[in-house]
């Protein structure tokens, strides 16, 4: 890793590489495609968060991928300033597809992060092996 | 089957120190099951029920059983929910005693977070949080949602941070009405000797005090203490025949909460608003007649949140409702955490119910300090929550009498 790579593609805080399953397998390969995808439910035509193969809300098996849009709003945040190397924001962002997410916010001042603030999907890397994971920016 | 008045509870012991360096888990566990017992007045041999949490080193509560010599128990539960979990087990104990599966039954609870960081055996110490982390089903990749969440940094503080952000975007809370928690806290924690932190506090420095994860602050959070607890739960005739003040279990509840897969998240109430009534329902008392409650205060956003949803104010209102000294002892309506609670006095482990039970006993039994004892105080509640407000945490409440 060089500074170069550090600069942009690699928040504050370095996020560490995902644990993954063969039930997620799907989900981090196409993460490495940077597409994000949603489960959704055929039977109750909901889609839910964090993906599954049954439905949590109505216990069918009968879901499918669908890539999200990445686009969302900020629902609640806390900037964590104590007991780290640097600042960094933890936030839930609702996405317009309807499910809300725990992720981080990168990429802005976080003195001006707002709660309803419009937000989009912004990959950020991990490690050279693993996949990068789903941050969001400021639009 | 109602638990109503089925069980009582015997025995109470609060650990008197805050670090302990210089002793085992099992060794502190151990002494405070002995001095439960020594406030009941019962022995060793006289517990046929063991209950632990988490927090029991070994195999579930088979190592502790083993060490303490507990020959003669019938009846092992380790229901696990973080610093709810000993609310849940007297509950659970008392559900047994009921059914008939034992006469006499121990909760222990003991954690040596700060010690643990020196002395033989040393660690770094415990986990912060109840994030993810590896259990017997497998390491962290079979936890389900781990992937997806243990990447963001997630602690206690940022994660009670958010609801506490939520809560004030939708109703209004301010720092202030949250600095009212700890401002009680310390006016209680001042006649308490063995609380680790003594002095009282100002609603300003409270505000003055560094951000920790926004919108808490330093003293928003609670204290980080070893130490631990243990409780006696027993049957109504013998808790007759043993000759002190009598406690009597009316009523529980118990609940989780989670994102329950990410469609309408709301993280401005908590699993309170399902164990409360369950409580109160079963103790068939409400909660304008609660003379004394402990409440659960990792944070002081837990305390605001948890009252609302228990009942004591309506949902949005329970920022003007701890404000003004509001829950101080002699002071305001609806005294809470006569200790000093988790916020000055004791956090045993990162695992605060125990020591919930615990002064609400004394305050029933009249055994409170003096500076704090509530007239009359004949009707108690004790509620908890275990794990992470802002994630997944279960809620467990607890309604006692004095007979």
């Amino acid at each position: 890793m060089n500074d170069a790579d550090t600069r942009e593609s690699r928040p504050a805080r370095r996020i560490p590489a995902p644990a993954q399953n063969e039930e997620s397998k799907a989900f981090w390969d196409a993460a490495r495609e940077h597409r994000l995808l949603l489960k959704h439910c055929r039977d109750c035509g909901k889609p839910h968060w964090y993906p599954r193969t049954i439905c949590p809300l109505c216990f069918s098996s009968n879901t499918e991928w669908k890539e999200s849009a990445g686009n969302g709003e900020v629902y609640s945040f806390s900037v964590q300033s104590a007991g780290v190397p640097a600042p960094f924001a933890i936030a839930y962002v609702t996405l317009e597809e309807g499910v809300s997410l725990l992720t981080n916010i990168v990429d802005c001042d976080f003195d001006q992060l707002r709660i309803g603030q419009k937000v989009q999907l912004k990959w950020t890397a991990t490690s050279e092996e693993d996949p990068p994971v789903f941050t969001f920016a400021p639009v | 089957m109602s638990i109503k008045g089925q069980a009582y509870i015997v025995g109470a012991f609060e650990h008197p120190l805050r670090k302990i360096a210089d002793r085992s888990n099992a060794q502190v566990h151990a002494e405070c099951a002995a001095g439960a017992l020594t406030d009941a007045g019962l022995s060793k041999d006289d517990i046929d029920g063991y209950f632990c949490g988490g927090d029991a080193p070994g195999f579930g509560g088979l190592s502790l059983i083993d060490y303490m010599g507990l020959k003669n128990v019938r009846h092992v539960d380790t229901t696990e929910s973080g610093g709810s979990s000993y609310i849940l087990h007297v509950a659970h104990a008392a559900e047994a005693i009921a059914a008939g599966r034992c006469n006499v039954a121990l909760i222990t609870l003991a954690g040596r977070p700060v010690g643990m960081r020196s002395g033989l055996g040393a660690e770094a110490g415990q986990r912060l949080s109840t994030l993810p982390t590896e259990s017997a089903g497998g390491g962290i990749s079979e936890v389900p949602e781990a992937g997806f969440e243990a990447i963001w940094g997630g602690s206690s503080h940022n994660v009670y941070g958010m609801c506490a952000m939520r809560h004030m975007y939708e109703y209004g809370t301010t720092s202030e009405q949250l600095a009212w928690i700890k401002v009680a806290a310390s006016e209680h924690a001042q006649w308490n000797e063995n609380a680790l932190r003594r002095e009282v506090v100002t609603v300003e420095q409270v505000l003055n005090s560094r951000m920790i994860a926004s919108p808490l602050r330093l003293l928003d959070c609670c204290v980080v203490t070893d130490g631990g607890g243990a409780l006696i739960v027993t049957r109504p005739d013998i808790a007759r025949r043993l000759n002190r003040p009598r406690v009597k279990i009316i009523g529980a509840g118990g609940s989780p909460k989670g994102p329950m897969g990410g469609q309408k998240l709301d993280l401005t109430y908590s699993a309170a608003v399902w164990s409360g009534p369950q409580a109160f329902a079963e103790a068939g008392v409400t909660p304008q007649d609660i003379k004394y409650a402990s409440v659960y205060d990792s944070f002081t956003i837990t305390v605001l949140m948890q009252l609302e949803d228990l009942g004591f104010c309506n949902k949005g209102e329970g920022g003007k409702f701890v404000a003004d000294g509001n829950l101080i002892s002699g002071v305001g309506k609806l005294p809470i955490n006569t200790d000093g609670g988790g916020l000055c006095n004791n956090h045993p482990g990162h695992r605060g119910g125990i020591t919930k039970v615990v002064e609400a006993v004394r305050q029933l039994r009249g055994e409170a300090h003096p500076n704090v004892q509530v007239a009359n105080c004949d009707l108690a509640l004790a509620h908890g929550t275990g794990g992470l407000l802002g994630a997944r945490h279960h809620g467990a409440t607890l309604i006692m009498e004095r007979e």
